[in-house]
């Protein structure tokens, strides 16, 4: 793919990714956050959250799916996203719907497991966005950083629990994102159990080799 | 749609004049395809908007001094637009759309069980049976917020009293309709459908307790448990059930619809209690709908007073 091409897909995937904050505005000047505005914007952010840091762990699958190799420069912009929001998500809850009552925030991330997970899943998203950038890979080493970066799909594991727990009785919307989830958790483990293998052969053929 | 009131009306300043979009946007979980972008939302369509469903016929009432005082009352819209009715879909905004075509009428409410005098009484006598009267009520809902409305009904205990309980009769049962073909909700297992709730005999007998037929002056919007519904004020709302087609005298405590779902959650009582919170979030403070900041839950939701002494000597940590 051309580079021309990627900077109008680049447009795209901003505009895509900032249609929530933008409907949120909407709403808001024309006063239509329904009649519990906080709740909305709690629920939103942390639904367009969880969808971004999906849909940015699909991207190696698609990648190597489809063989175009240009996917992955979407990756990281999917994933900063994905914290904007998440952090976004979170600035609502200590801003809107606490009011910096701290004493009453802390009791609510010890004692409900809903919250102590959310907070467990924007935690991992942190450094993940702070070595987001190219030098950071550099200075890590690809290695490493592929490392750490994998702490991606336990943030996520974490979102889909966090919502999971919170709804009351329809579990569809959580059961959809776990069940997307779950299909890219299954794909990695087939890939790498499968180059284990194949790894393995190499080893077992090559000392079979060796000692003839 | 144009909503229109009545000239008269003296809530008209409150009550949305314009059309408005209600609906919740559609959310497509299809994004940019192959690129496994998988969220995105169409933006709402705002060339066809859905509206409420009105309830919208005036009803003739007097004011009750069972009313609370004090309190401003939530505007129709947001009682309207902002609904927990999982028959009709368990998105707030859903029921208002959902629930338009609902038919609810005729309608016949059954009482029965251990009563002398079964009935089968359809809505314009059970409007026969009392004389209508405005309660405004505060509505705190077990999920954290709350409103103020002014309620249209009867008291519940003028409808027993009627059927003559027998001596044997300890506790109230109701039962919501169950009718798939109107109630999308109930396509799915969200709830153990129908819908059913229980009160203690005496809870029920209670002056606070009514059935509402209307509220704001008019008759039920189907959103909010049209044509008939429960209210017992100084419990969580989802005991307030909607939409009543039987209501049997019992002897046994009787299961109730969130109990059975998550007993450790919901219990039989579910008072307004700010001490006991729901496992999995604080109920020691509200958001009342229309307010940024929370307010602090009262005990029985500010009718202790009136209702503290059906639970006295009850553990209510246990009894929740
Ligand atoms: C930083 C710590 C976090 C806190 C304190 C937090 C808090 C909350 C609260 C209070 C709600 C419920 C809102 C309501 O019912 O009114 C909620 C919902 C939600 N949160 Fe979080 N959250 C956190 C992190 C996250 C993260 C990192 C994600 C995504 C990866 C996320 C995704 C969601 C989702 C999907 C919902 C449900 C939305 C819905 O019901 O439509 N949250 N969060």
């Amino acid at each position: 793919m051309k580079n021309k091409h990627i900077i109008w897909l680049k447009v795209v995937a901003w505009v895509v990714c900032l249609i929530s904050l933008g409907d949120l505005l909407y709403r808001y000047f024309t006063q239509n956050l329904s009649a519990n505005p906080i709740e909305f914007v709690t629920n939103e952010t942390g639904q367009t959250a969880l969808k971004l840091l999906i849909a940015s762990l699909a991207i190696t699958p698609m990648r190597k799916l489809s063989g175009w190799n240009w996917l992955i420069r979407f990756r990281r912009l999917l994933g900063l996203f994905a914290f904007f929001y998440a952090f976004l998500h979170l600035t609502t809850f200590v801003v809107l719907d606490k009011f910096f009552d701290w004493q009453e925030m802390l009791r609510d991330v010890t004692k409900r497991p809903f919250i102590t997970v959310g907070v467990l899943s924007f935690v991992l998203m942190v450094p993940l966005a702070v070595t987001s950038m190219a030098w950071a890979i550099r200075k890590m080493g690809g290695k490493n950083w592929n490392l750490l970066h994998r702490l991606a799909y336990a943030s996520a594991v974490l979102g889909v629990i966090h919502f999971w727990w919170k709804v009351k009785a329809d579990i569809t919307e959580p059961a959809t994102f776990g069940a997307i989830l779950a299909i890219l958790l299954i794909y990695r483990i087939v890939v790498w159990s499968r180059s284990r293998l194949k790894a393995g052969a190499g080893t077992a053929a090559k000392a079979a080799l060796a000692s003839e | 749609m144009l909503i229109k009131k009545p000239e008269d009306f003296k809530y008209s300043e409150i009550t949305p004049k314009n059309v408005y979009l209600n609906r919740r946007n559609f959310i497509a979980a299809a994004g940019m395809v192959g690129v496994g972008l998988a969220a995105t939302k169409l933006i709402p369509d705002m060339l066809s908007p859905e509206t409420n469903a009105l309830g919208g016929t005036k009803l003739q009432f007097t004011k009750s001094d069972l009313s609370t005082k004090g309190e401003e009352l939530t505007p129709y819209k947001d009682i309207t637009s902002y609904n927990n009715f999982y028959e009709f879909g368990t998105h707030k905004d859903e029921p208002a759309i959902e629930a338009k075509n609902f038919k609810t009428s005729p309608w016949t409410v059954s009482i029965e069980g251990l009563v002398k005098k079964p009935q089968k009484l359809d809505l314009a006598s059970i409007m026969k049976v009392s004389p209508l009267e405005e309660r405004v009520y505060r509505m705190r809902c077990v999920e954290g917020w709350s409103m103020v409305i002014p309620w249209i009904g009867i008291p519940l205990n003028a409808i027993i009293k009627a059927a003559e309980p027998t001596p044997k009769a300890k506790y109230v049962a109701f039962q919501t309709l169950l009718d798939p073909k109107q109630m999308p909700g109930q396509r799915e297992e969200i709830l153990n459908w129908p819908y059913i709730e229980g009160l203690r005999l005496d809870e029920a007998m209670h002056p606070l307790t009514i059935l509402a037929v209307g509220l704001h002056g008019e008759t039920l919007p189907n959103q909010d448990g049209a044509p008939i519904r429960l209210v017992v004020p100084w419990k969580y709302g989802f005991k307030g059930i909607k939409s009543i087609v039987k209501i049997s005298l019992v002897e046994k405590q009787p299961p109730t619809a969130w109990n059975v779902l998550a007993p450790s959650e919901y219990g039989f009582y579910s008072n307004v209690n700010p001490d006991v919170d729901h496992p999995r979030w604080s109920q020691a403070t509200e958001r009342r709908i229309g307010e940024f900041r929370r307010r602090k839950t009262l005990m029985f939701n500010g009718y202790a007073d009136q209702v503290a002494k059906l639970y006295s000597g009850m553990d209510l940590t246990r009894n929740y």
